[in-house]
């Protein structure tokens, strides 16, 4: 459905090894692996992940006159700036500044949508999201649903920065994917670099259905692709195959994509194997074909993800894979997960399911 | 918050409390327009929702219908009593104490705003412009009421007797930090002092603060209340209303104190709300109000000890609106230049500095001179600096910390991840920053 939104769509699913070994180490928990192939041909400029996203809602608002881009403090461009310029550029009443009141944005979005119009809401954090929950979860989520159909708001997409920037503590911290993933109806995204983020943005934002859009905020400045200037989409509901082995499957979303490229990378130089690296790009509807054909393939499957691992996401993968993949699999599927317990200011380096937390397990699985 | 023409939805044989009759003899006091008088046969109509005149011509109110709230206030910019009746009885040390607060609160903000420019601590807010409203309301408190604050408020715990110590200690994370390292700075919290440990969400402390009104309300010869602290932006979320209304519904003893300073983040309050800013929001719902200069320590203490005294009296909530400038930036993350000008800062560094007014107020009182200032500031950022050598030299606590606290007792799930990260930790120690943990 998705890939039909633009005939410019490109299922980037079917790359391979599209990213490269040019790396640079962001933070202390993972290197950033930029992707080298482009979904569409044409012109390039060099952007991070604030301004490919800032690119997405400028050809947005100039392609879409019923477009408007709305949050705390997005007049000024935002907390993190992604809405740089696009008040000057489209004026007053199509990007601005609402109310602190997170279920105020939401509601306000369902309406727009309602009406009509497409709806860009920004919630500064994720981790400051809960307040809409009952928007989001009992609104959003089933308004074509308990209209049979008569009404929706596909047009809404609330944009949210969230997980781990290395200083966030309880609460400039989370990855509140999974609770949004229990909900049918509602789309939710995490993009794991600027040309991603753009392309899926732009899915979400054209989508018929409402999206949560999670974006890992510590790639907003630091990580930097090439990405194309013009108008190009991802398709929603794919996943993408980055590195390609036989001996595990490692999946991953937003940053810890990177920190599993890196796990697949140590295990092919120390250990000699190789690993299907996956990004699951879209957590809900999810790809259930490529991650089991994938793990059909290795018979092993490692899932990584910053959130708690107790009804984290990892938990819906595990159990669909046991009940396609049972007869192929090796080892019990694994996961490497943030702990069970709010996310903590200075622990975070014994918190995240970093490289070597995630390398552990995965020479575990192989010796099973 | 005088009606203005059309006043004759509010008549006196409707207004049957006391709390009412007080609320009416401001209005008589504060309106500069005469009420029309309501009819003698004008009938009244007994909704459960009101009980109000039925009137035969349409009238819309709205936010010119009234005056603004005035602001109460105690001292001129030059720090003169403006009216001699309103000077507060506060003895000559408490008066002392409360500027020393007040630069001791300054000075830390210098230094620890400048220490996480140079990275050695990760976060800081500065609490410029607002110092008066700290002390003002925390010397007029009873050191048992109970704190709900937002953030933005460290002077109420250094007034309280928390040490810079303390607050420096839970800026670095580190094993003395009584949060256990566990929220990012300036989350502070301290049970002894009764200041309830702050998160980062906005609003969530104001319903929860009518909460802890009502259980101490119920509690045998009660003399405590609830002071509630929160900002202009805050007072937009859902929390807010809810607060409001249950503090008014279930006559909660709570001080509901908003410091308007004018900014949330970048969004300036016209952006944040239409009318007569927080203070409007109170009479609506039932809540005795009043607006105060935040910038006059003076004025905050005396709305804040009044209100106590009638919120532990009566069991009843008061809003105060405490009008302030945020002077300083949101925090070490933002940048304000981006969104207003220096100059609009200016202005309110100087004749409108909370500290400048009380310091000639002390000055004028023959309690306070330059030497006593120099000596002042000098103790003040030595302490600071000390205290900041100390903080960092302390580990932080043992990484199994993490995990406690979850529940009261740990989960056996819990239990084996702390197992299973023990066992990582055996395998890869040189991957992880043990050294500067607790052993």
């Amino acid at each position: 459905m998705a890939s039909l939104v633009t005939k410019k769509s490109v299922l980037l699913a079917r790359l391979v090894k599209n990213v490269g070994d040019c790396t640079k180490r962001l933070s202390s928990h993972f290197i950033y692996y930029p992707d080298n192939e482009k979904p569409v041909e044409g012109e390039t400029t060099k952007m991070n992940m604030m301004q490919a996203i800032n690119n997405a809602m400028d050809l947005t608002l100039k392609n879409d006159p019923t477009a408007v881009l709305f949050g705390e403090d997005v007049a000024f461009g935002g907390v993190f700036r992604c809405a740089l310029g696009l008040q000057e550029k489209y004026g007053k009443d199509r990007v601005f500044n609402t109310p602190l009141c997170e279920q105020g944005i939401a509601g306000f979005g369902i309406g727009l949508a309602t009406a009509g119009a497409t709806a860009i809401a920004e919630i500064q954090f994720a981790d400051y999201i809960f307040p809409a929950f009952d928007q989001i979860i009992n609104e959003a989520a089933k308004v074509r649903y308990r209209s049979g159909g008569q009404f929706d708001c596909g047009a809404l997409t609330i944009r949210t920065p969230c997980s781990a920037v290395g200083h966030g503590g309880l609460y400039h911290s989370q990855s509140p994917e999974a609770f949004f993933a229990h909900v049918p109806g509602l789309r939710v995204v995490v993009p794991r670099g600027p040309i991603t983020a753009k392309g899926l943005l732009l899915s979400c934002i054209r989508e018929k259905d409402p999206c949560v859009f999670l974006e890992p905020k510590i790639l907003y400045r630091s990580a930097a692709e090439e990405v194309p200037v013009e108008d190009y989409t991802i398709p929603l509901g794919k996943a993408q195959v980055l590195r390609e082995g036989d001996a595990a499957t490692l999946i991953g979303w937003g940053t810890q994509v990177h920190v599993l490229l890196e796990v697949a990378q140590i295990a092919e130089e120390k250990l000699g194997v190789k690993c299907d690296v996956i990004d699951l790009q879209s957590i809900l509807p999810w790809d259930e074909d490529t991650v089991c054909n994938s793990v059909k393939k290795t018979g092993r499957c490692l899932i990584a993800h910053e959130a708690p691992l107790t009804s984290g996401f990892g938990a819906e993968l595990a159990a669909t894979i046991q009940e396609e993949c049972f007869l192929h699999l090796e080892a019990p599927i694994s996961r490497v997960t943030g702990w069970d317990a709010p996310f903590p200011h200075v622990f975070e380096p014994f918190y995240l399911p970093d490289k070597w937390r995630c390398y552990q397990s995965l020479t575990e699985m192989l010796n099973y | 918050m005088a009606l203005k023409t059309g006043a004759s939805v509010l008549r006196l044989n409707t207004l049957r409390n006391a709390a009412v009759r007080y609320v009416e003899r401001v209005l008589q006091l504060l309106s500069t327009h005469t009420r029309p008088e309501v009819a003698q046969n004008t009938k009244y109509a007994e909704f459960p929702g009101a009980k109000a005149p039925y009137v035969t011509e349409m009238k819309f109110l709205n936010e010119s219908s009234y005056d603004p709230i005035p602001i109460y206030r105690v001292l001129d910019n030059s720090g003169s009593v403006l009216e001699s009746r309103e000077e507060p009885s506060i003895d000559k040390d408490e008066l002392v104490n409360m500027y020393k607060t007040m630069v001791q609160l300054t000075q830390m903000d210098k230094i620890l705003y400048e220490s996480q420019r140079q990275g050695r601590i990760s976060f800081y807010m500065t609490n410029y412009g607002e110092e008066g409203i700290h002390v003002g309301s925390a010397a007029a408190l009873s050191p048992r009421d109970l704190v709900f604050a937002q953030y933005r408020e460290v002077g109420v715990f250094l007034y309280r007797g928390v040490t810079v110590t303390e607050l420096i200690n839970q800026c670095y994370g580190n094993h003395e930090d009584p949060g256990k390292g566990r929220q990012m700075p300036v989350h502070y919290g301290n049970k002894h002092f009764n200041l309830v440990t702050l998160s980062s969400p906005l609003a969530t402390q104001m319903p929860q603060a009518v909460g802890a009104a009502y259980a101490l309300k119920r509690q045998p010869n009660n003399d405590r209340c609830v002071i509630c602290y929160f900002g202009d932006g805050a007072a937009s979320e859902g929390d807010a209303f809810a607060a409001f209304n249950f503090a008014a519904t279930l006559d909660c003893p709570v001080i509901l104190l908003c410091r308007n300073n004018g900014y949330a983040i970048s969004t300036p309050t016209n952006e944040q709300y239409r009318g007569d800013g927080i203070a409007s929001r109170g009479p609506a719902l039932g809540i005795r109000t009043v607006r105060v200069d935040g910038t006059d320590a003076l004025a905050v203490y005396n709305a804040v000890k009044q209100s106590r005294e009638y919120a532990i009296a009566n069991n009843k909530p008061v809003l105060i609106e405490a009008m302030s400038y945020r002077v300083g930036h949101h925090s070490t993350s933002d940048d304000s230049t981006a969104y207003r000008s220096i100059e609009e800062i200016q202005k309110w560094t100087t004749d409108e500095s909370p500290l400048h007014k009380f310091k000639m107020y002390l000055e004028a009182k023959g309690i306070w001179d330059a030497e006593a200032e120099k000596t002042c500031l000098k103790e003040s950022r030595d302490t600071v600096v000390r205290t900041m050598q100390e903080a960092e030299k302390k580990k932080r606590p043992h990484w199994k910390e993490m995990l406690e606290d979850v529940y009261y007792d740990m989960p056996p799930r819990i239990q084996k991840q702390m197992k299973q990260m023990e066992e990582h930790l055996k395998k890869y120690p040189d991957k992880y920053p043990l050294d500067q943990h607790q052993d």
